[in-house]
């Protein structure tokens, strides 16, 4: 239980652990998550230490791990979700897996090569078809000229080249050559301009589109393609447009030279293509396969190399004793975990069979340990919003176990609404009670995720809003009459102040509770519900939410003032309690406080027959501070005298506030001053860190604070100690006093929201269910299901989310700054014990699992 | 390259394309949508049910919901008038409700037929 309040109990240990068993050791102190290593090696860089090898083999496996990740990925397989939790290997153990994923990444690597590479021929082969065919349509418009193709001897084909007679050759010195392929369809405007601008007209090109799209191996995208024909004249021009081809990244594929030689490669090409589909087929099925079979154990080795990696980081962090044999580490740890600890030191030495156990050692320190406060699933929402402010200090008053019920309150007081709290309410329990439930758990969804660890605060929040809806008696902005109105309207005629005539004459009747009958007592429980049909609401609203704001803020302000004791009796400094909780808490109550008694005797003493001549507070508090007692009739008999005396003792405990503790320390040190013999000890004898502490503990008790021996003059730093602690006192006295003016008015944001709430509220309802309950014709019901829904909407989207935002983000300003600035001081430092369930996995982060 | 062709023979094909081609059919929402729908009329179902129970007994808060203008509610020396505006929003409230259960009814088959298909293709 004092772990919430104060946070645990911290000691740093030293172990010692046998060169055998460390890994294991380390191994079972990783899997319960109860201490924090500290680094032995700080002036070690990360090339230089002991381990390296160890962990540069570790990112080799998590490499060809990553690898198979994004292969199984790309393939669409799920990879199963087991909740595996498999030990860190041993290192004997590692060579195996590491075998196992090399032998993965090398078959891995060849089946996909071997799949592109079919790809591609495939692609080609695909290609040279669209080609074949499409190339026929251009040649087709001038097949007729087929058998007169004696006429095209001046012109013979390169192809007959070789057994050509120069004479023909001589004759023109021109040859008729055919380039086809196909291009992307996004080049072939700039290579017909290149064409003609280069070879200008003696090429003729011929294109056409190909119908499907074909996929591009090299950036995996389908693309379109033009297939085209090129026939030129002479062989320099020949050059030429092969360059360009290159040149515009075209396919080029053989053109055929007959109609026989074409169908014969179009058959041909048919048959490979259709043995390159069952190839291929084949092929994913085996990649497939493999890919399957990596995925059944992907999960645990990812598992088993993130915590083999993070035991070898760890173990870089130990230092060896003298003897080498003995690894030491430094850890912090709780008090309360020590036996913990020593079971799984000996589980460890167990398992790794060493004749000698590792054993612990707890070892005094000076540093301040790191806070740790050990909370569960309802308390770890609270203790994250505190920690968002600031860590505490070791051993400092933990503000969560308030919070948990101070803040839901505070939101409840400012969102005040029955309905909205109800649905606030279920959604939460929905939320709370699916919370095993692994699809909620695990989503990657940021917001949800928030949404989420909270679950237990919105609960809180939801309930506590009934109840403040239940006083405010605000059901989405329509009153609830549970009890029987304390107001009758028939009395005002039956005591014939009011006669039938008024109501037609007048627009608006004032009920008056002086009149016998009309007021019959105070509503049981909340508002009354008469305040729904008065056009006076607001300004008597007004009035009660502001004052009870006020008296929220002055009694959370005082409990943090009160909480502030907690930490000067922990801390052994008396002195604080009668020199700054005295003064501070006299400030606050003595003018504060009193604006809460004037409120409160109003309230009480001040009743409907009173009302003509009931006095204003705010003039009285502002004649207080004046002096002024004699301008107003007073509350009560002594009152300008009670004030007088509480004003002197507010004014008056500002500079005791201001010089007490600088003052009263300076004496302290003045007065037990031993300088000489102190300082003589130390220089003559080496002392062990062990007698140092002692003396500083005394010195600790005796209240003077630490000098530091290094430093030349005492008096000197006695000086510069006066003075910071002075300047330290004068800061906190003015942000103080200061304070508690602004901090007061800071808390009528509790009336602001709560007024802003109850109006929005109500101009919905207005704008759109009255709209739709008032429409008097047949259709009234089909306009009402569209409008009920739209106000359905309405109502979650912005007086749920958007409201309750507002109020959470103001309720959490008003518990940080208002009440935190009175006691907590939260500079500390957060206790991250070494766990292998906390650390980050670098896949999870590339979205990989 | 060893090949490994092993042949999964699909299970009863018949009846599971017939399923699936009546889930296709009556599916019109996804599972995110139906639950939507499914707490939406909840919500009216309560709230309609209650407000139509206020507006028959003639609760006083909601005098500004009734279709009666301002000068014209003292027309008269008694309240029926009053009385029966209040129990006629009163009905369209209920019918508005019922309706609203029959909107929960339909969101629930959607949400059946979603879990089906989810089943069906795993």
């Amino acid at each position: 239980m004092s772990s919430l309040l104060r946070g645990e109990e911290m000691c740093l240990a030293q172990l010692f652990l046998q060169s055998g068993s460390a890994y294991d050791c380390i191994s079972e102190l990783g899997e319960l998550g109860l201490v924090e290593f500290r680094d032995l090696n700080p002036s070690v860089n990360t090339f230089q230490r002991k381990h390296v090898n160890e962990i540069k083999k570790c990112e080799e496996m998590e490499r060809i791990l990553g690898y198979l990740l994004r292969e199984v990925k790309r393939a669409d397989i799920s990879l199963p979700e087991g909740d595996v939790n498999p030990v860190a290997p041993l290192p004997k153990h590692v060579m195996a897996i590491m075998e196992q994923l090399q032998r993965l990444e090398v078959e891995l690597g060849e089946v996909t090569r071997n799949k592109e590479k079919l790809q591609r021929n495939l692609l080609e082969l695909t290609e040279y078809t669209h080609m074949l065919r499409i190339s026929r349509n251009f040649v087709q418009k001038s097949s007729e000229r087929e058998p007169l193709q004696v006429q095209y001897e001046e012109f013979p084909f390169l192809e007959k080249d070789t057994m050509m007679d120069y004479s023909s050759m001589q004759r023109l010195g021109a040859r008729l050559g055919f380039i086809s392929g196909l291009i992307k369809r996004t080049k072939i405007g700039a290579f017909e301009r290149m064409l003609w601008r280069v070879c200008k007209g003696y090429t003729i090109l011929s294109y056409a589109e190909v119908d499907e799209y074909l996929e591009d191996p090299d950036t995996r995208e389908p693309t379109k393609s033009v297939v085209f024909l090129i026939s030129y004249w002479g062989d320099q021009v020949g050059q030429k447009v092969k360059k360009i081809c290159d040149c515009y990244h075209c396919h080029v594929y053989p053109y055929p030279s007959s109609n026989e030689e074409r169908n014969d490669v179009v058959e041909g090409l048919r048959t490979r293509i259709q043995d390159l589909h069952t190839v291929l087929h084949r092929t994913e099925d085996y990649l497939k396969q493999v890919l399957i079979k990596a995925s059944e154990s992907i999960y645990t080795w990812v598992l088993q190399v993130k915590k083999m990696k993070a035991i070898y980081y760890i173990l870089n962090l130990c230092s060896f004793d003298v003897t080498n044999k003995c690894l030491i580490a430094e850890v912090w740890c709780p008090v309360d975990d020590i036996p913990t600890l020593r079971r799984a030191l000996e589980e460890g030495s167990r398992k790794s069979g060493a004749t000698v156990p590792s054993f612990v050692n707890r070892i005094p320190t000076n540093d301040t340990p790191p806070t740790l406060i050990k909370t569960n699933k309802l308390t770890s929402g609270f203790q994250n919003i505190v920690d968002a402010y600031g860590v505490g200090n070791y051993r400092e008053v933990n503000p969560a176990p308030f919070t948990i019920i101070t803040f839901p309150f505070l939101f409840a007081v400012m969102f005040g609404d029955l309905g909205h709290g109800v649905i606030m309410a279920l959604f939460a329990l929905w939320m709370v009670l699916y919370e095993n439930n692994r699809k909620l758990k695990n989503t990657r969804n940021e917001i949800w995720n928030t949404f989420f660890e909270g679950r237990y605060i919105i609960l809180l929040m939801g309930l506590f809003s009934i109840y403040t809806g239940l006083i405010y008696n605000d059901c989405f902005s329509k009153s609830l009459n549970i009890f029987g109105s304390g107001w009758n309207v028939s009395a005002m005629f039956r005591a014939e102040v009011w006669k039938n005539g008024d109501i037609s004459g007048n627009r608006f009747l004032t009920l008056d509770p002086n009149v016998t009958g009309v007021f019959n007592g105070p509503y049981p429980l909340g508002i009354d519900p008469i305040w729904n049909l008065a056009t006076n609401r607001l300004t008597f609203l007004n009035s009660y939410k502001m004052k009870m704001s006020v008296i929220f803020g002055v009694i959370h302000m005082s409990f943090g003032v009160i909480l502030s004791t907690y930490n000067h009796l922990h801390f052994r400094k008396k002195h604080n309690l009668y020199l700054v909780f005295l003064p501070e808490l006299l400030f606050l109550l003595c003018l504060f406080g009193y604006l809460v008694f004037m409120i409160i005797y109003k309230w009480l003493v001040f009743t409907a027959k009173d009302s003509r001549h009931a006095p204003s507070i705010l003039i009285h508090f502002i004649n207080m501070f004046l002096m002024q007692g004699d301008a107003v009739q007073p509350l009560y008999p002594g009152q300008t005298g009670l004030q007088v005396f509480l004003v002197v003792i507010a004014v008056l405990s500002v500079p005791v506030l201001l010089l007490g503790k600088p003052v009263y320390l300076h004496w302290l040190r003045n007065g037990n001053h031993r300088p000489g013999m102190y300082r003589g000890y130390e220089r003559v004898r080496r002392n062990s860190e062990e007698e140092l502490y002692l003396m500083r503990a005394q010195d600790m008790e005796e209240g003077s604070s630490h000098s530091d021996l290094s430093t030349s003059g005492e008096r000197q730093t006695e000086e510069f100690d006066f003075a910071d602690e002075l300047l330290h006192q004068a800061i906190h006295t003015i942000e103080y006093c200061l304070g508690c003016v602004s901090n007061t008015a800071s808390y009528l944001r509790l009336w602001a929201l709560s007024l802003a709430h109850a109006q929005l509220s109500e101009v919905l309802w207005a704008m759109v269910m009255r709209v739709a309950l008032r429409m008097d014709t047949r259709l009234g019901v089909l306009v009402l299901v569209p409008m009920f829904g739209l106000f359905a909407v309405l109502t979650v989207t912005i007086l749920l989310v958007m409201e309750g935002l507002s109020a959470f983000l103001h309720a959490l300003r008003l518990h940080w700054v208002e009440f935190q600035n009175k006691f907590y001081i939260g500079t500390g430092v957060k206790f991250c014990p070494f766990s292998f369930s906390l650390l980050p996995s670098s896949f999870e982060q590339h979205g990989l699992l | 390259m060893t090949e490994q062709v092993t042949d999964v023979g699909p299970p009863s094909q018949l009846s599971s394309a017939t399923e699936q081609s009546l889930i296709m059919r009556g599916l019109i929402c996804g599972p995110k949508l139906a639950a939507c729908g499914i707490v939406l009329s909840t919500w009216g179902v309560i709230m309609l049910a209650m407000l139509g129970i206020f507006f028959t007994t003639h609760s006083a808060v909601l005098i500004e919901d009734v279709p009666v203008t301002d000068d014209s509610i003292y027309q008269d020396g008694n309240p029926q008038r009053i009385y029966a505006m209040y129990n006629s929003v009163g009905y369209n409230c209920f019918i508005a409700a019922a309706i609203y259960i029959l909107f929960g009814a339909f969101s629930t088959c959607q949400m059946k037929l979603n879990k089906q298909k989810e089943y069906l293709v795993h």
